[in-house]
């Protein structure tokens, strides 16, 4: 990119400048640091400049917005024409609650929905299970059966919103009562906007939330994939994402390898079922975790992008533009909140919001100043939603596209972040894939290899978190947080017992008994559970058949 | 080597799969010279307290984060009560606010430790209380 | 009530509490271990071993059940290392065994090796003891596994049985030395994946090239899927086939009379070097004989008779020692 001449005047001069100006002021005054590290320990130089991204070649590493390799943007004209989906993720207690917390957030100028679900429906376990005791409600919304789908959507029409569902074992079962809904509603399916999160390779590396081993789970990914290529063409099929395994620890090149590597792996599955990769490609999302570190951030949801480009590009051969482009969702990092001083959790909620703006994201999470002690009350969430309008609308930095390139920090970064993401994946590879990786327990070590250091330093003194290792003081624990009343779990309960009265259980047991034969043979499962949610068989019902005819993924906790 | 090292259950009762501060926990008191017996996810209460009592461990602790802390702890105590194993020390962490620290305290369980605690105030709670 | 009347009783938390005596204070145990001894000799003592990761935890979960389904009372001894730096351990064989800890007929026990190299801790035999004498009537004791020596497994099970898994570095040629003699039943786990069959053919033919080939018995190799119990009932079988074949043979017997033999040396070795220690390292006089050695003050063989000395009362003196 820079003329060879000027780069050799170039270094001769910064050389100059070292040996003069600079040492001179390190014998002065020193600097606070041996070395500096970003958060991610990649070394961070004294100065950038032309010198450290020689290597680069605008056409190839860079392209213009909208073209590939997508590093500036996937889209030409980005938040010039269109801000991103401003997104809270929300729901708790029962589904007329949380419809109530929807239709707030709608008239707050939120412009996409997103739902939580409880950890029984994440589980698939129906209120009334025994293993649901006390968790009813408390991380989200139960949701027992379609009749709890009607409640949460009551007088939300599904044409007019975009959905983000939090769910990954059971997606297939929520995005069919989902479908189910649209058709009572009278919404033909091609015009649904929203998203599963439906990635399970994480869910076994980091968050948790499983049921099934990996090969019938990776199966019902696949499924829904051809399901919504052929039905639901503007549903994004699945969210794959770094941002829980970011959360249990990871880096942010760790962040982008593993989440990658399990895009691989879902691509890769897709194919071997037999689904061409431009059919299914284009509705392939991702989801990202938003640190302090604003220009690491920044660099990597650039290299991000570029990476998938040409990984979708070279390694799986997508034709369509739509199928290199890496869209993806942000939430603010929760684990860099802190219980001590909430209120600075505003700031920092601020500048993890930046980042994923300068980084260009398609969609937001901004999260609450008490999320580190519990469920956001409506206050909370309104300020959290008002810090993305006012980067929209107040900061500026959303006038032009990708306003950090050419920096030659940022540049360098991105492009290290790139070779350190390139090295993990090609060990993956030779581990046999994400699935075996993770099998083997491979990428969770790295994980908590990370998570066990940044602990340590913490805990040293070495990094500084505010308000927790540095400018502390005394305070009271905060009062009034929101808390789910437990009388949602008897509710729920009751409303199960009812709709199994009401209900005509011969259809649902010969649905039910539709399902299974579905999961015992080949055939695609989705339109079976769009049969069996329509008859009110419950999340619960359904997901015991499949457990015993896929049988239940047993933990592998690796140290 | 220390003669009779302390023998802790790190165990995560309720469904929430969030770990990370359990593993860092237990990684953090086996460097600190400690059996750490790790069970895993979405532990019964049952299950914990049978575990407890087999692995005769001095200290029991709890991890939750989905709000199901009130429910879950207490009836850890009460189980180990009956299994004749109510000296094993509960401790719980995790998201639990205030106002339930001292209802889980009424309830017999030792200490409660909330987002920010180190590892070592922990290391150092157990080493204190088990006193061997 | 004795933590050993306790055992007998079928009490968990005694039961578990003689186990932390004998990890801790052996010496303290003794009077239990000898009220129990007569009532110990009954169960089957199963030693699962094998590289790490091969699925001893799964299998012995899943040979647990089996047995358990028979009505057999299941007692487990899972152990893991220490670490060398703080001496601490993470102890996670139990995740593999959620379902069985609220098992009324099964008790599971995790232990540190502290420090032992021999692929169990100082303390697990003894524990077997304690369960044995419980009324359990299979014992699975999981090994460490690190590449270490198998002695420990040999000396404790009566049948040993040794996992290997297809494309893990499980193949023959780097099969550990030494692992083929302990086996009494080999089981290739993970026979799901691809290879398996191919393991299972290689190990065949190097067993048939083995000079012990045809002895009284032949250690068959079992598949299975531990994930999912494929091929546990036949792994199990085979496991009881073994167990028939020690008893009818009366190599059950010469089994345990060697056994015994080793324990009683060890007993005997143990308590002649605890009192030794405890003797020499107090004020520092240990440390004060190894610095003479280093100036040259005096040899290593003239200073162990002067240590020896205190504890060769007449009648040893007569025995040369
Ligand atoms: N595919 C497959 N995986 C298995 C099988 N058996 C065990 N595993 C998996 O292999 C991993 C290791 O299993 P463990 O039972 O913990 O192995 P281990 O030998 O006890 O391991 P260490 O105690 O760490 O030495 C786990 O992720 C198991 O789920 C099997 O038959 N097939
Ligand atoms: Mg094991």
């Amino acid at each position: 990119m820079f003329d060879r001449d000027a780069l050799r005047n170039l270094e001769q001069q910064k050389d100059e400048w070292e040996r003069g100006p600079v040492a001179k002021t390190l014998e002065q005054f020193g600097e606070r640091s041996e070395e500096f590290r970003t958060t991610s320990e990649l070394p961070v130089e004294r100065l950038y400049t032309p010198l450290e991204v020689a290597e680069a070649d605008y056409q190839r590493d860079l392209g213009l917005p909208g073209e590939y390799p997508f590093t500036r943007g996937i889209q030409p004209t980005m938040y010039r024409g269109r801000l991103w989906t401003m997104r809270q993720y929300a729901g708790f207690g029962n589904a007329e609650e949380s419809n109530r917390r929807y239709k707030y957030l709608l008239e707050q100028g939120q412009t996409g929905l997103s739902v939580a679900f409880d950890l029984p429906t994440q589980i698939g376990y129906d209120s009334d299970h025994s293993l649901s005791q006390g968790e009813v409600g408390k991380v989200g919304v139960a949701i027992d059966s379609l009749a709890d789908m009607e409640l949460l959507f009551d007088g939300i029409p599904l044409d007019q919103v975009s959905t983000s569902m939090t769910i990954n074992a059971p997606a297939a079962i929520l995005l069919a009562m989902y479908a189910a809904l649209a058709r009572k509603q009278g919404v033909a399916l091609d015009r649904l906007r929203g998203t599963i999160q439906n990635d399970i390779l994480k869910e076994y590396v980091a968050r948790g939330t499983y049921i099934f081993p990996p090969r019938p789970s990776m199966r019902l990914v696949s499924d829904t994939f051809a399901f919504c290529a052929e039905q639901l063409p503007n549903w994004n099929s699945i969210s794959i994402s770094g941002y829980h395994m970011r959360e249990a620890g990871c880096n942010a090149v760790q962040e982008v390898a593993f989440t990658l590597a399990n895009a691989i792996a879902y691509v890769q599955a897709a194919l071997d079922a037999g689904l061409d990769v431009d059919t299914f490609a284009p509705r392939l999302s991702f989801f990202f975790d938003a640190h302090n570190d604003v220009l690491e951030e920044v660099s990597k949801f650039r290299a991000a992008r570029k990476l998938w480009a040409r990984i979708m590009k070279e390694r799986f051969g997508a034709k369509k533009a739509r199928s290199q482009m890496l869209r993806f969702h942000t939430q603010t990092a929760g684990s860099a909140l802190t219980a001590q001083q909430p209120d600075n959790n505003v700031v920092r909620v601020t500048l993890q919001a930046l980042a994923a703006v300068l980084g260009g994201t398609q969609s937001l999470h901004t999260n609450s100043r008490e999320e580190a002690l519990a469920l956001p009350t409506e206050d909370s969430v309104r300020l959290a939603l008002r810090t993305q309008q006012v980067i929209a609308h107040e900061s500026g930095v959303v006038n032009t596209v990708d306003p950090l390139a050419g920096s030659y920090y940022v540049e360098a970064l991105t492009r290290e972040i790139e070779d350190r993401v390139n090295a993990y994946i090609e060990k993956i590879d030779e581990l046999g894939g994400a699935a075996r990786a993770i099998e083997q327990g491979y990428i969770q070590r790295e994980i908590q290899e990370s998570a066990y250091t940044h602990q340590k330093d913490v805990e040293s003194g070495e990094r500084v978190v505010v308000g927790l290792n540095k400018y502390r003081i005394a305070e009271e624990p905060p009062t009034n947080l929101l808390r789910v009343d437990p009388v949602v779990e008897r509710q729920e309960r009751e409303k199960l017992v009812q709709l199994r009265a009401r209900r005509d259980n011969a259809r649902v047991t010969e649905t039910l008994e539709g399902v299974r034969r579905a999961a015992a043979g080949r055939e695609n499962l989705v339109p079976r559970l769009l049969e069996a949610v329509d008859a009110y068989a419950t999340l619960g019902e359904i997901c015991d058949v499949l457990r015993g005819e896929f049988g239940v993924h047993q933990a592998s906790v690796v140290f | 080597m220390a003669e009779q090292p302390i023998r802790v259950l790190i165990a995560k009762p309720g469904l929430d799969g969030h770990d990370r501060g359990a593993k860092v926990l237990a990684r953090a008191l086996r460097d600190a010279g400690m059996e750490v017996i790790y069970t895993g996810l979405r532990q019964t209460p049952e299950q914990i307290a049978a575990t407890a009592t087999q692995e005769d461990v001095h200290v029991v602790g709890l991890s939750c984060l989905s709000g199901a802390h009130l429910e879950l702890f207490p009836r850890v105590v009460q189980l180990l009560r009956e299994h004749g194993a109510g000296d094993i020390l509960v401790l719980g962490g995790g998201t639990i606010p205030s106002e339930d620290i001292s209802v889980l305290k009424e309830h017999g369980v030792a200490e409660v430790f909330t987002p920010g605690a180190s590892t070592q105030e922990v290391v150092e709670f157990v080493k204190r209380s088990v006193n061997l | 009530m004795s933590l050993a009347e306790g055992v007998r009783r079928g009490n968990v938390r005694a039961t578990a509490k003689l186990i932390t005596l004998i990890e801790n204070h052996p010496e303290s145990a003794v009077e239990d271990l000898r009220a129990l001894h007569p009532h110990t000799g009954n169960a089957h003592i199963v030693g699962i071993t094998g590289s790490p990761g091969v699925g001893k935890s799964t299998l012995t979960d899943a040979l647990a059940k089996r047995w358990r389904k028979d009505g057999a009372r299941v007692g487990i001894i899972a152990v893991d290392p220490n670490s060398p730096f703080s001496g601490g351990a993470l102890l996670g064989d139990r995740v593999r065994m959620q379902e069985l800890a609220t098992d009324p007929g099964v008790f599971i026990r995790s232990m540190g090796a502290r420090g032992r190299l021999g692929g169990l801790a100082r303390a697990t035999h003894n524990a077997i003891r304690v369960l044995d004498a419980g009324g359990k009537d299979v014992i699975l004791v999981e090994t460490v596994g690190v590449g270490q020596s198998e002695l420990d497994i040999v000396q404790t099970a009566d049948t040993v049985v040794v996992g290997l898994v297809p494309g893990m570095g499980d193949d023959i040629q780097s099969i550990k030395a030494g692992i083929l003699e302990v086996a009494d039943v080999f089981v290739i786990n993970k026979a799901d994946r691809p290879d398996a069959r191919r393991l299972m053919m290689e190990l065949q033919t190097m067993l048939d090239l083995d000079p012990e080939k045809g002895s009284a018995w032949q250690p068959p190799i079992e598949r299975t899927v531990a994930t999912t119990g494929e091929g546990v009932d036949m792994l199990m079988a085979a496991i009881r086939h073994h167990w028939e074949h020690l008893t009818r043979s009366g190599e059950l017997e010469q089994r345990r009379r060697d056994r015994y033999e080793a324990e009683l040396q060890a007993v005997v070795e143990d308590y002649w070097r605890t009192r030794f220690f405890e003797y020499w390292q107090r004020e520092g006089h240990w440390e004060q004989m190894v610095e003479q050695l280093l100036r040259k003050e005096t040899d290593p063989f003239s200073a162990a008779r002067r240590l020896l000395t205190p504890f060769l009362d007449s009648e040893s003196r007569r025995v040369g020692l």
